[in-house]
Protein backbone atom coordinates (compact mmCIF):
# COMPACT_ATOMS: atom_id res chain seq x y z
CA UNK A 1 0.00 0.00 0.00
CA UNK A 2 1.62 3.37 -0.97
CA UNK A 3 1.53 6.35 1.76
CA UNK A 4 1.66 10.05 1.11
CA UNK A 5 3.14 12.00 3.61
CA UNK A 6 1.58 15.33 4.08
CA UNK A 7 4.44 17.16 5.70
CA UNK A 8 2.82 19.20 8.95
CA UNK A 9 5.21 21.82 9.79
CA UNK A 10 2.79 24.45 11.38
CA UNK A 11 2.86 26.23 7.96
CA UNK A 12 -0.60 26.81 7.30
CA UNK A 13 -4.18 25.37 6.82
CA UNK A 14 -3.90 22.00 5.70
CA UNK A 15 -7.14 20.70 5.74
CA UNK A 16 -8.12 21.44 2.22
CA UNK A 17 -4.86 20.05 1.36
CA UNK A 18 -5.43 17.03 3.03
CA UNK A 19 -9.14 16.23 1.98
CA UNK A 20 -7.97 17.12 -1.56
CA UNK A 21 -5.19 14.36 -1.66
CA UNK A 22 -6.94 11.62 0.42
CA UNK A 23 -10.68 11.80 -1.98
CA UNK A 24 -8.43 11.59 -5.19
CA UNK A 25 -6.45 8.81 -3.00
CA UNK A 26 -9.56 7.46 -2.69
CA UNK A 27 -10.99 7.46 -5.43
CA UNK A 28 -8.33 6.18 -7.58
CA UNK A 29 -7.46 3.50 -5.11
CA UNK A 30 -3.90 5.40 -4.85
CA UNK A 31 -3.32 4.55 -0.97
CA UNK A 32 -3.00 6.14 2.25
CA UNK A 33 -2.57 10.22 2.42
CA UNK A 34 -1.19 11.32 6.46
CA UNK A 35 -0.89 14.64 7.24
CA UNK A 36 2.05 13.95 9.50
CA UNK A 37 4.82 15.71 11.56
CA UNK A 38 6.56 12.47 12.44
CA UNK A 39 9.80 12.13 11.22
CA UNK A 40 10.03 8.12 10.86
CA UNK A 41 6.36 8.59 8.76
CA UNK A 42 7.91 10.68 6.17
CA UNK A 43 11.40 8.42 6.03
CA UNK A 44 9.54 5.84 4.99
CA UNK A 45 6.93 7.49 3.12
CA UNK A 46 6.14 6.56 -0.68
CA UNK A 47 5.67 10.04 -1.78
CA UNK A 48 6.30 13.57 0.03
CA UNK A 49 3.81 16.32 -0.65
CA UNK A 50 5.56 19.93 1.18
CA UNK A 51 2.89 22.66 1.57
CA UNK A 52 3.45 25.84 2.77
CA UNK A 53 2.01 29.42 3.72
CA UNK A 54 3.37 32.43 4.98
CA UNK A 55 7.07 33.77 4.69
CA UNK A 56 10.10 32.00 3.39
CA UNK A 57 12.12 32.44 6.06
CA UNK A 58 9.95 31.26 8.69
CA UNK A 59 8.70 27.99 6.99
CA UNK A 60 12.52 27.26 6.67
CA UNK A 61 13.02 27.95 10.31
CA UNK A 62 10.07 26.12 11.08
CA UNK A 63 10.64 22.97 9.15
CA UNK A 64 14.45 22.96 10.27
CA UNK A 65 13.34 23.23 13.73
CA UNK A 66 10.74 20.54 13.99
CA UNK A 67 12.19 17.18 15.86
CA UNK A 68 14.28 15.17 12.46
CA UNK A 69 11.76 16.58 9.76
CA UNK A 70 14.69 17.98 7.63
CA UNK A 71 16.40 15.10 7.92
CA UNK A 72 13.43 12.70 6.61
CA UNK A 73 13.00 14.74 3.74
CA UNK A 74 16.54 14.77 2.80
CA UNK A 75 16.77 10.90 3.28
CA UNK A 76 13.36 10.43 1.51
CA UNK A 77 13.69 13.21 -0.94
CA UNK A 78 17.56 12.92 -1.91
CA UNK A 79 19.08 10.08 -1.43
CA UNK A 80 15.74 7.60 -1.79
CA UNK A 81 14.55 9.80 -4.55
CA UNK A 82 10.54 9.31 -3.84
CA UNK A 83 8.07 11.37 -5.67
CA UNK A 84 8.21 15.03 -3.87
CA UNK A 85 5.66 17.52 -4.71
CA UNK A 86 5.78 21.12 -3.06
CA UNK A 87 3.07 23.69 -2.95
CA UNK A 88 2.88 27.02 -2.81
CA UNK A 89 6.04 28.66 -0.53
CA UNK A 90 6.76 24.82 -0.24
CA UNK A 91 7.74 24.96 -4.13
CA UNK A 92 9.98 27.96 -3.22
CA UNK A 93 11.72 26.20 -0.25
CA UNK A 94 13.22 24.25 -3.30
CA UNK A 95 14.99 27.09 -4.81
CA UNK A 96 18.87 27.84 -4.03
CA UNK A 97 17.61 31.34 -2.04
CA UNK A 98 15.05 32.64 -0.69
CA UNK A 99 15.25 36.80 -0.50
CA UNK A 100 12.01 37.59 1.40
CA UNK A 101 13.16 39.98 4.42
CA UNK A 102 15.90 38.39 4.49
CA UNK A 103 18.33 36.25 2.36
CA UNK A 104 17.54 32.50 3.32
CA UNK A 105 19.10 29.10 2.40
CA UNK A 106 16.38 26.96 0.36
CA UNK A 107 16.71 22.92 0.15
CA UNK A 108 18.52 24.03 -3.62
CA UNK A 109 17.19 21.03 -4.95
CA UNK A 110 16.70 23.53 -8.27
CA UNK A 111 18.56 26.47 -8.80
CA UNK A 112 17.42 29.78 -8.52
CA UNK A 113 16.11 32.17 -6.10
CA UNK A 114 12.50 33.45 -4.70
CA UNK A 115 11.80 37.16 -5.45
CA UNK A 116 9.53 39.95 -4.73
CA UNK A 117 6.85 40.08 -7.79
CA UNK A 118 7.22 44.00 -8.75
CA UNK A 119 4.79 44.81 -11.81
CA UNK A 120 5.93 47.59 -13.46
CA UNK A 121 2.15 48.68 -13.54
CA UNK A 122 0.77 49.85 -10.59
CA UNK A 123 -2.32 49.05 -11.65
CA UNK A 124 -1.44 45.56 -10.88
CA UNK A 125 -1.71 44.10 -7.73
CA UNK A 126 0.62 42.63 -5.47
CA UNK A 127 -0.21 40.04 -3.97
CA UNK A 128 -0.95 38.06 -7.74
CA UNK A 129 -4.36 36.72 -5.91
CA UNK A 130 -6.44 34.71 -8.11
CA UNK A 131 -6.60 32.32 -10.98
CA UNK A 132 -4.58 32.59 -14.28
CA UNK A 133 -3.88 30.40 -16.99
CA UNK A 134 -1.26 28.20 -17.05
CA UNK A 135 1.23 28.15 -20.27
CA UNK A 136 3.24 24.90 -20.68
CA UNK A 137 6.92 24.94 -21.21
CA UNK A 138 7.92 20.95 -20.90
CA UNK A 139 5.48 18.17 -21.00
CA UNK A 140 5.29 16.15 -17.82
CA UNK A 141 3.45 13.35 -16.85
CA UNK A 142 2.09 15.16 -14.22
CA UNK A 143 0.36 17.32 -16.80
CA UNK A 144 -1.79 14.51 -18.05
CA UNK A 145 -4.93 15.28 -18.95
CA UNK A 146 -4.19 19.17 -19.12
CA UNK A 147 -3.90 21.79 -21.66
CA UNK A 148 -3.18 25.07 -22.10
CA UNK A 149 -5.73 27.69 -21.09
CA UNK A 150 -6.19 25.45 -17.69
CA UNK A 151 -6.66 27.57 -14.69
CA UNK A 152 -5.32 27.10 -11.18
CA UNK A 153 -5.46 29.03 -8.51
CA UNK A 154 -2.82 31.63 -7.17
CA UNK A 155 -2.13 33.80 -3.95
CA UNK A 156 1.51 34.65 -3.63
CA UNK A 157 3.66 38.33 -3.55
CA UNK A 158 7.20 36.24 -4.69
CA UNK A 159 8.01 34.29 -7.39
CA UNK A 160 10.30 31.43 -8.28
CA UNK A 161 13.26 32.43 -10.45
CA UNK A 162 15.09 29.78 -12.36
CA UNK A 163 18.22 30.10 -13.29
CA UNK A 164 17.92 26.93 -15.88
CA UNK A 165 15.13 27.25 -17.85
CA UNK A 166 14.64 23.57 -18.59
CA UNK A 167 13.74 23.18 -14.46
CA UNK A 168 10.74 25.59 -15.47
CA UNK A 169 7.88 23.18 -16.41
CA UNK A 170 4.86 26.01 -16.86
CA UNK A 171 4.27 29.58 -16.11
CA UNK A 172 1.43 32.24 -16.05
CA UNK A 173 1.70 35.27 -17.32
CA UNK A 174 1.52 38.82 -14.72
CA UNK A 175 3.59 41.67 -16.41
CA UNK A 176 5.97 39.18 -17.42
CA UNK A 177 6.31 35.86 -16.73
CA UNK A 178 5.43 34.16 -13.59
CA UNK A 179 6.54 30.63 -12.38
CA UNK A 180 3.95 27.88 -12.25
CA UNK A 181 5.54 24.50 -12.03
CA UNK A 182 9.14 23.96 -11.26
CA UNK A 183 10.80 20.16 -12.08
CA UNK A 184 13.80 17.54 -12.49
CA UNK A 185 13.76 14.23 -12.16
CA UNK A 186 11.30 13.23 -9.14
CA UNK A 187 10.89 16.50 -8.06
CA UNK A 188 8.11 18.73 -8.26
CA UNK A 189 6.63 22.34 -7.18
CA UNK A 190 3.50 24.15 -7.87
CA UNK A 191 3.45 28.19 -7.12
CA UNK A 192 -0.62 27.76 -7.40
CA UNK A 193 -2.77 25.30 -4.87
CA UNK A 194 -3.91 22.32 -6.09
CA UNK A 195 -6.28 22.19 -3.29
CA UNK A 196 -8.24 25.00 -4.41
CA UNK A 197 -8.06 24.87 -7.99
CA UNK A 198 -10.95 22.47 -8.48
CA UNK A 199 -11.04 19.97 -11.37
CA UNK A 200 -7.71 21.02 -12.74
CA UNK A 201 -5.81 20.53 -9.31
CA UNK A 202 -7.82 17.70 -8.73
CA UNK A 203 -6.62 15.86 -11.67
CA UNK A 204 -3.15 17.34 -10.88
CA UNK A 205 -3.22 15.62 -7.38
CA UNK A 206 -4.72 12.65 -8.86
CA UNK A 207 -1.81 12.65 -11.57
CA UNK A 208 0.75 13.34 -8.71
CA UNK A 209 -0.25 10.28 -6.99
CA UNK A 210 -0.34 7.71 -10.06
CA UNK A 211 3.36 9.48 -10.98
CA UNK A 212 6.04 6.23 -10.28
CA UNK A 213 9.68 8.73 -12.33
CA UNK B 1 -3.44 36.46 -17.92
CA UNK B 2 -5.09 36.45 -14.31
CA UNK B 3 -8.70 36.85 -14.47
CA UNK B 4 -11.46 38.85 -12.39
CA UNK B 5 -13.16 36.70 -9.79
CA UNK B 6 -16.44 36.21 -9.55
CA UNK B 7 -17.48 35.85 -5.58
CA UNK B 8 -21.33 34.67 -4.39
CA UNK B 9 -21.65 35.99 -1.04
CA UNK B 10 -23.72 33.54 1.69
CA UNK B 11 -25.26 35.19 4.75
CA UNK B 12 -25.72 32.79 7.58
CA UNK B 13 -27.04 32.51 11.02
CA UNK B 14 -27.13 29.85 13.49
CA UNK B 15 -25.62 27.64 10.18
CA UNK B 16 -28.51 28.19 7.93
CA UNK B 17 -28.73 30.63 5.38
CA UNK B 18 -30.65 33.66 5.82
CA UNK B 19 -33.58 33.90 3.15
CA UNK B 20 -31.84 30.87 1.01
CA UNK B 21 -30.61 30.28 -1.98
CA UNK B 22 -33.13 29.52 -4.74
CA UNK B 23 -31.65 26.87 -7.16
CA UNK B 24 -32.94 24.55 -9.10
CA UNK B 25 -31.75 20.88 -8.05
CA UNK B 26 -31.68 22.37 -4.48
CA UNK B 27 -33.02 20.12 -2.27
CA UNK B 28 -32.44 22.64 1.22
CA UNK B 29 -32.07 25.74 -0.11
CA UNK B 30 -31.37 26.87 3.89
CA UNK B 31 -28.07 24.62 3.69
CA UNK B 32 -24.98 26.60 3.35
CA UNK B 33 -23.08 23.44 2.60
CA UNK B 34 -25.56 22.16 -0.04
CA UNK B 35 -25.87 26.11 -1.35
CA UNK B 36 -21.82 26.48 -1.78
CA UNK B 37 -21.22 23.04 -3.54
CA UNK B 38 -24.17 23.80 -6.00
CA UNK B 39 -21.78 27.23 -6.51
CA UNK B 40 -18.61 25.72 -6.89
CA UNK B 41 -20.20 23.27 -9.71
CA UNK B 42 -21.53 26.15 -10.95
CA UNK B 43 -18.54 27.69 -11.53
CA UNK B 44 -18.02 30.38 -9.28
CA UNK B 45 -14.07 32.00 -8.22
CA UNK B 46 -14.20 31.40 -4.45
CA UNK B 47 -16.68 31.35 -2.10
CA UNK B 48 -17.45 33.99 0.98
CA UNK B 49 -19.36 32.86 4.20
CA UNK B 50 -20.66 35.92 6.63
CA UNK B 51 -21.87 35.12 10.02
CA UNK B 52 -24.29 37.52 10.25
CA UNK B 53 -24.94 36.81 13.91
CA UNK B 54 -21.43 35.72 15.25
CA UNK B 55 -21.95 35.54 19.01
CA UNK B 56 -19.14 33.32 21.17
CA UNK B 57 -22.28 30.59 21.47
CA UNK B 58 -22.47 30.00 17.86
CA UNK B 59 -19.05 29.68 16.69
CA UNK B 60 -19.19 26.18 16.92
CA UNK B 61 -21.94 26.05 14.37
CA UNK B 62 -19.47 28.30 12.17
CA UNK B 63 -16.44 26.29 12.43
CA UNK B 64 -18.84 22.98 11.63
CA UNK B 65 -19.88 24.41 8.58
CA UNK B 66 -17.00 25.60 7.28
CA UNK B 67 -15.40 21.94 7.88
CA UNK B 68 -18.08 20.59 5.97
CA UNK B 69 -17.69 23.25 2.92
CA UNK B 70 -13.75 22.48 2.93
CA UNK B 71 -14.35 18.56 2.56
CA UNK B 72 -16.27 19.02 -0.94
CA UNK B 73 -15.35 22.29 -2.05
CA UNK B 74 -12.15 23.12 -3.40
CA UNK B 75 -11.93 26.58 -4.13
CA UNK B 76 -11.09 29.57 -1.92
CA UNK B 77 -13.25 29.36 0.69
CA UNK B 78 -13.56 33.60 3.04
CA UNK B 79 -15.38 33.32 6.48
CA UNK B 80 -15.63 37.08 7.99
CA UNK B 81 -18.26 37.95 10.73
CA UNK B 82 -17.18 38.19 14.81
CA UNK B 83 -13.30 38.06 14.06
CA UNK B 84 -11.97 39.78 16.85
CA UNK B 85 -8.59 38.18 17.82
CA UNK B 86 -5.72 35.83 15.85
CA UNK B 87 -7.10 32.94 17.91
CA UNK B 88 -10.48 33.67 16.03
CA UNK B 89 -8.29 33.36 12.73
CA UNK B 90 -6.65 30.51 13.91
CA UNK B 91 -9.86 28.56 14.67
CA UNK B 92 -11.46 29.22 11.04
CA UNK B 93 -8.12 28.59 9.58
CA UNK B 94 -8.09 25.20 11.37
CA UNK B 95 -11.54 24.56 10.42
CA UNK B 96 -10.52 24.91 7.04
CA UNK B 97 -11.38 28.32 5.63
CA UNK B 98 -8.32 30.02 3.29
CA UNK B 99 -9.36 33.42 4.65
CA UNK B 100 -10.47 35.19 7.32
CA UNK B 101 -12.18 38.35 7.41
CA UNK B 102 -11.79 41.21 9.96
CA UNK B 103 -14.46 44.17 10.06
CA UNK B 104 -15.41 46.15 13.48
CA UNK B 105 -12.55 44.82 15.19
CA UNK B 106 -9.84 45.96 13.32
CA UNK B 107 -11.36 49.43 12.67
CA UNK B 108 -11.21 49.70 16.40
CA UNK B 109 -7.48 48.42 16.61
CA UNK B 110 -5.81 48.10 13.23
CA UNK B 111 -2.97 46.28 14.98
CA UNK B 112 -4.31 43.02 15.15
CA UNK B 113 -4.47 42.61 11.00
CA UNK B 114 -0.80 43.20 11.64
CA UNK B 115 -0.67 40.32 14.39
CA UNK B 116 -2.63 38.18 11.92
CA UNK B 117 -0.98 38.68 8.97
CA UNK B 118 2.49 37.82 10.74
CA UNK B 119 0.95 34.87 12.36
CA UNK B 120 -0.67 33.36 8.97
CA UNK B 121 0.02 35.29 6.24
CA UNK B 122 -1.09 38.69 4.22
CA UNK B 123 -2.73 35.65 1.74
CA UNK B 124 -5.15 34.51 3.98
CA UNK B 125 -5.92 38.27 5.63
CA UNK B 126 -8.92 40.02 4.37
CA UNK B 127 -10.09 43.73 5.65
CA UNK B 128 -13.61 44.19 5.22
CA UNK B 129 -14.91 48.14 4.69
CA UNK B 130 -18.26 48.85 5.49
CA UNK B 131 -17.69 52.64 4.01
CA UNK B 132 -21.05 55.33 3.48
CA UNK B 133 -20.69 58.60 1.37
CA UNK B 134 -20.87 61.50 3.81
CA UNK B 135 -20.09 64.39 0.76
CA UNK B 136 -18.96 64.54 -2.50
CA UNK B 137 -15.43 62.38 -2.56
CA UNK B 138 -15.91 61.66 0.58
CA UNK B 139 -16.59 58.56 2.63
CA UNK B 140 -16.71 57.50 6.16
CA UNK B 141 -16.19 54.24 7.58
CA UNK B 142 -19.52 52.93 9.44
CA UNK B 143 -19.64 50.03 12.14
CA UNK B 144 -22.34 47.43 13.40
CA UNK B 145 -24.21 47.23 10.05
CA UNK B 146 -23.71 50.43 8.47
CA UNK B 147 -25.43 52.31 12.10
CA UNK B 148 -22.42 53.61 13.97
CA UNK B 149 -20.48 56.59 11.99
CA UNK B 150 -16.52 56.42 13.19
CA UNK B 151 -15.24 59.85 11.55
CA UNK B 152 -12.41 57.45 9.79
CA UNK B 153 -12.14 58.45 6.36
CA UNK B 154 -12.68 55.46 4.43
CA UNK B 155 -9.51 55.58 1.57
CA UNK B 156 -7.17 56.55 4.50
CA UNK B 157 -8.49 53.38 6.46
CA UNK B 158 -7.79 50.89 3.23
CA UNK B 159 -4.26 52.29 3.28
CA UNK B 160 -3.45 51.08 6.62
CA UNK B 161 -5.20 48.04 6.42
CA UNK B 162 -2.75 47.51 3.56
CA UNK B 163 -0.20 48.41 5.35
CA UNK B 164 -0.53 46.68 8.61
CA UNK B 165 -0.77 43.32 6.40
CA UNK B 166 -3.94 42.73 4.73
CA UNK B 167 -4.16 40.79 1.42
CA UNK B 168 -7.56 41.57 0.31
CA UNK B 169 -9.93 44.40 0.69
CA UNK B 170 -13.79 43.72 0.70
CA UNK B 171 -15.34 46.89 0.20
CA UNK B 172 -19.28 47.65 0.49
CA UNK B 173 -20.81 50.36 0.15
CA UNK B 174 -23.40 50.81 2.91
CA UNK B 175 -25.43 53.28 0.75
CA UNK B 176 -26.11 51.20 -2.32
CA UNK B 177 -26.25 47.88 0.40
CA UNK B 178 -29.52 46.06 -1.02
CA UNK B 179 -30.41 48.91 -3.28
CA UNK B 180 -29.78 46.76 -6.51
CA UNK B 181 -28.78 50.26 -7.82
CA UNK B 182 -24.98 48.68 -9.15
CA UNK B 183 -21.82 48.82 -6.66
CA UNK B 184 -20.78 52.76 -5.65
CA UNK B 185 -18.10 53.08 -8.13
CA UNK B 186 -16.09 56.08 -7.07
CA UNK B 187 -15.59 54.79 -3.94
CA UNK B 188 -14.88 50.94 -5.42
CA UNK B 189 -12.26 53.50 -7.51
CA UNK B 190 -10.85 55.22 -4.99
CA UNK B 191 -9.85 52.78 -2.57
CA UNK B 192 -8.86 50.46 -5.73
CA UNK B 193 -6.56 53.22 -6.54
CA UNK B 194 -5.08 53.84 -3.39
CA UNK B 195 -3.96 50.72 -2.69
CA UNK B 196 -1.67 48.00 -4.01
CA UNK B 197 -3.52 45.00 -2.91
CA UNK B 198 -6.43 43.00 -4.64
CA UNK B 199 -10.04 45.21 -4.05
CA UNK B 200 -13.48 42.92 -3.87
CA UNK B 201 -16.23 45.00 -4.88
CA UNK B 202 -19.48 44.59 -2.70
CA UNK B 203 -22.79 46.20 -2.46
CA UNK B 204 -25.79 46.90 -4.75
CA UNK B 205 -25.61 44.62 -7.68
CA UNK B 206 -28.87 44.22 -9.52
CA UNK B 207 -27.88 43.70 -13.00
CA UNK B 208 -25.13 42.05 -14.73
CA UNK B 209 -24.38 45.84 -16.28
CA UNK B 210 -23.08 46.37 -12.66
CA UNK B 211 -20.73 44.02 -12.22
CA UNK B 212 -18.96 45.04 -15.42
CA UNK B 213 -18.76 48.27 -13.96
CA UNK B 214 -16.95 47.06 -11.02
CA UNK B 215 -14.20 46.00 -13.38
CA UNK B 216 -13.96 48.92 -15.78
CA UNK B 217 -15.05 51.91 -13.93
CA UNK B 218 -14.53 50.84 -10.41
CA UNK B 219 -10.86 48.91 -11.50
CA UNK B 220 -12.04 45.69 -8.59
CA UNK B 221 -10.20 43.09 -8.71
CA UNK B 222 -13.37 40.92 -7.84
CA UNK B 223 -16.85 41.25 -7.50
CA UNK B 224 -19.05 39.93 -5.05
CA UNK B 225 -22.90 39.70 -4.86
CA UNK B 226 -25.48 37.52 -3.53
CA UNK B 227 -29.05 38.05 -4.06
CA UNK B 228 -28.74 38.12 -8.16
CA UNK B 229 -27.30 34.25 -7.55
CA UNK B 230 -29.29 33.29 -4.93
CA UNK B 231 -32.26 33.72 -5.85
CA UNK B 232 -31.80 32.39 -9.62
CA UNK B 233 -31.71 35.26 -11.61
CA UNK B 234 -28.81 34.74 -13.16
CA UNK B 235 -26.19 32.51 -13.21
CA UNK B 236 -22.42 32.35 -12.51
CA UNK B 237 -22.16 31.50 -16.06
CA UNK B 238 -24.37 33.57 -17.50
CA UNK B 239 -22.62 36.84 -15.23
CA UNK B 240 -19.20 35.24 -16.85
CA UNK B 241 -20.89 34.86 -20.85
CA UNK B 242 -21.61 39.14 -19.64
CA UNK B 243 -18.07 39.84 -18.75
CA UNK B 244 -16.59 38.34 -21.50
CA UNK B 245 -18.43 40.09 -23.85
CA UNK B 246 -17.11 43.36 -22.11
CA UNK B 247 -13.96 42.38 -22.58
CA UNK B 248 -12.98 41.35 -19.10
CA UNK B 249 -11.10 38.33 -18.74
CA UNK B 250 -12.65 35.76 -16.86
CA UNK B 251 -12.01 31.87 -15.94
CA UNK B 252 -14.56 29.61 -18.13
CA UNK B 253 -15.16 26.02 -16.49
Amino acid sequence: MSLTAIIDYESGNLHSAEKAFQRMALEGDLGTVLVTSDADIVAKADRVVLPGDGAFPACMRALKGTGGLFDALIETVEVKARPFLGICVGMQLMATRGREYEDTEGLDWVEGEVTRIMPEDPALKVPHMGWNDLIFDAPHPVFDGLSTGDHTYFVHSYHFNVSRADNRLAHVNYAGDVTAVVGRDTMLGFQFHPEKSQRVGLRLISNFLRWSP
Amino acid sequence: MLKTRIIPCLDVADGRVVKGVNFVDLVDAGDPVAAAKAYDAAGADELCFLDIHATHENRSTMFDLVQRTAEQCFIPLTVGGGVRTVQDVRNLLLAGADKVSFNSAAVAKPHVLAEAADQFGSQCIVCAIDAKTVSPGKWEIFTHGGRKPTGIDAVAFAQKAAEKGAGEILLTSMDRDGTRAGFNLALTRAISDAVPIPVIASGGVGTLDHLVEGVTEGRASAVLAASIFHFGEFTIAQAKFHMVAADIPVRIT
